[in-house]
């Protein structure tokens, strides 16, 4: 009874395929433009679902990533503080950059500055064309516009993000609001523009100053700029009341630790995602990424473990925290094995200058932006001279990169560490001296004492009845 | 009337307690505290920074007893107490003026 139903079954599925359009015999065979054009349909689907993604996992840096590992370092009461910071940095520099940031960092390719395309989001957002009679979308390689808007956007948000570790704890909050406007304005955008956006840091550019310089992720960009200012922001701005007698610990280890993993987790988005495309390179750069997070971690801690006897938790964190900002931009141009080595040069280095060199000075770099972000950053630029290979991008068209392949590119990096340095310096000095007067910086004795969740923003942090 | 505060370890708590119920004393009053006597503290270094952590971290048990039974509890918190160590911690008596149950008004011996 069973066999003519197993035959009618099959005969029914048989029947039901042909009939599926596109699979019957009599279709016609589709013509190569519209097997192309389907192919760069995929091809858009893939590159696209992996950069939005990375765009989520950069905001997810800023918070909860660093609200968390910042919130964490802090007094218990200025732990709000901290995460206001991050928090309306997100809204903040999100509207600067919908209403020019973005425009000025990359609109054309002239030396200096954007040339006004893409303001208000004109030629990047959808448009209705006319010739063709429906809506399109302005591509940025093999990415949508706004998807490279939207990701360096979320670069555009954390970089301030990072100086407000230097000036934990005493600035106020009006004082950050303007002070991340005109910096994110003057300094950000322009030094984007310099290295990403055909300038004169930018590789290969005709405008570019010792042949550009090589910056994957924005180890000037992002790190040197924000490492460096948090330095001039600590130095004007003066020590904390207390430093070096009161108890300033962190109030919250276990905050700052699991924000590290948040940070870490989010940065392959960084890094990888700087590729702007799901590729191999993208496998190589997040290899990179990872491998030099790893070492930087060993790295911390085992010169802990060597100089005071035990490996902290804080240690293991900044470890892998400082791996990862070295490697930034490294890392689509080295392969993994130099990314650990430059991850645990990496370690070392910044353990030192967070520990030695910082108590060595007295200045109060409160969270160590400096000691990790400047620091790293600088290291990881050089090492990129060092170590890059045309064999993970070939970006000089057959020319060897690094130093250790017998390239050249190394003058190109120290010109654009420099410049970086100095730039950042000089326009953050003005800043600073500029709102000091106007508004002023420090927030008032009896407010520091009282914390900057109360003072600056009428809240409580952790109310325990 | 007499009000004993002991200050003690952590961990030597729910022993003294126990201890104390036996002997039938029915209320007492348990704080966090922080502090030292010839117990050192300790040194924290969070990225080079190095702190000097002298106040440690105790209970204090506070107990308000009749005269005559002063000495019963202040005994059988020494013995539960103890460990040899430093930082087993101090009892201090201190004379109590009165005592009122807020709910009923009782006042003195009764309230206690």
């Amino acid at each position: 009874m069973s066999v003519p139903i197993r035959w009618l079954a099959l005969a029914l599925v048989f029947v039901g395929t042909a009939i599926q359009p596109g699979l019957t015999l009599a279709q016609e065979t589709p013509d190569l433009v519209t097997v192309a054009a389907k192919a760069e349909e995929a091809a858009l689907a893939g590159h696209n679902a992996w950069m939005l993604v990375c765009c989520a996992l950069v905001l997810f840096m800023t918070a909860p990533g660093l609200a968390m590992f910042y919130g964490g370092l802090v007094r218990k009461k200025n732990v709000l503080g901290v995460m206001m910071q991050c928090l309306f940095l997100m809204g903040l520099m999100t509207v600067l950059w919908a209403l020019y940031g973005y425009s000025l960092a990359f609109g054309g390719d002239g030396p200096y500055l954007g040339n006004g395309d893409y303001l208000f989001m004109e030629g990047v957002q959808q448009f209705w064309n006319a010739e063709t009679n429906s809506p399109e979308t302005p591509m940025a390689g093999v990415i949508p516009m706004l998807t490279h808007m939207l990701f360096q956007g979320m670069f555009f948000i954390i970089t301030p993000a990072l100086i407000c570790g230097a000036f934990a704890e005493r600035m106020k909050f009006s004082a950050m609001v303007v002070f991340s406007i005109l910096w994110g304005t003057l300094v950000y955008c322009p030094l984007c523009h310099w290295v990403w956006g055909g300038g004169i840091l930018a590789f290969g550019s005709d405008h570019a100053w010792s042949g550009g310089a090589l910056d994957f992720a924005g180890g000037t960009v992002v790190h040197i700029s924000s490492g460096v200012s948090a330095l001039i922001c600590a130095l004007v701005m003066g020590r904390r009341k207390g430093f070096g007698s009161s108890d300033l610990r962190p109030h919250n280890l276990t905050y700052t630790t699991l924000g590290a993993a948040m940070l870490w987790v989010g940065w392959f988005g960084f890094n990888a995602g700087s590729e702007l495309a799901s590729d191999g390179l993208a496998s190589s750069a997040f290899a990179a990424t990872h491998f030099s997070a790893a070492a930087g971690l060993l790295g911390w801690s085992f010169y802990e473990w060597f100089k005071l006897g035990k490996p902290s938790v804080l240690g293991a964190a900044s470890g892998a925290v400082a791996g990862l900002v070295c490697i930034t931009p490294a890392t689509g141009f080295v392969n993994p094995m130099p990314a650990l080595a430059m991850g645990a040069a990496a370690g070392i280095v910044c353990a030192f200058a967070c520990g030695t060199v910082k108590s060595k000075f007295g200045y109060d770099d409160s969270l160590d932006a400096f000691g990790v972000h400047g620091v790293g950053g600088t290291l990881g630029a050089v090492l990129t001279g060092i170590f890059a290979t045309r064999a993970c991008w070939d970006i000089a068209e057959g020319e060897k990169l690094g130093f250790l392949e017998g390239g050249s590119v190394l003058t190109g990096q120290l010109v654009a560490i420099g410049v970086t340095w100095i730039f950042s310096i000089v326009v953050t000095f003005v800043i600073l001296k500029v709102l000091d007067i106007a508004i002023g910086l420090r927030v008032s004795e009896s407010d520091e004492v009282l914390g900057l969740d109360l003072s600056e923003h009428g809240e409580e942090g952790y109310i325990f009845t | 009337m007499k009000k004993i505060e002991a200050i003690l370890r952590h961990f030597k708590l729910e022993d003294v307690k126990n201890a104390l119920s036996e002997q039938g004393i029915a209320g007492m009053t348990v704080i966090e505290v922080r502090g030292f006597g010839r117990q050192k503290g300790h040194t924290e270094t969070y990225r080079g920074t190095e702190y000097a952590v002298d106040f440690v971290p105790k209970v204090k048990l506070e107990v308000v007893i009749d005269d005559d039974r002063v000495q019963t509890v202040i005994d059988t918190i020494i013995k539960t107490a103890q460990t040899g160590q430093i930082g087993d911690g101090k009892i201090f008596v201190s004379d109590l003026s009165d005592t009122i149950r807020i709910r009923t008004g009782e006042t003195g011996g009764e309230a206690v």
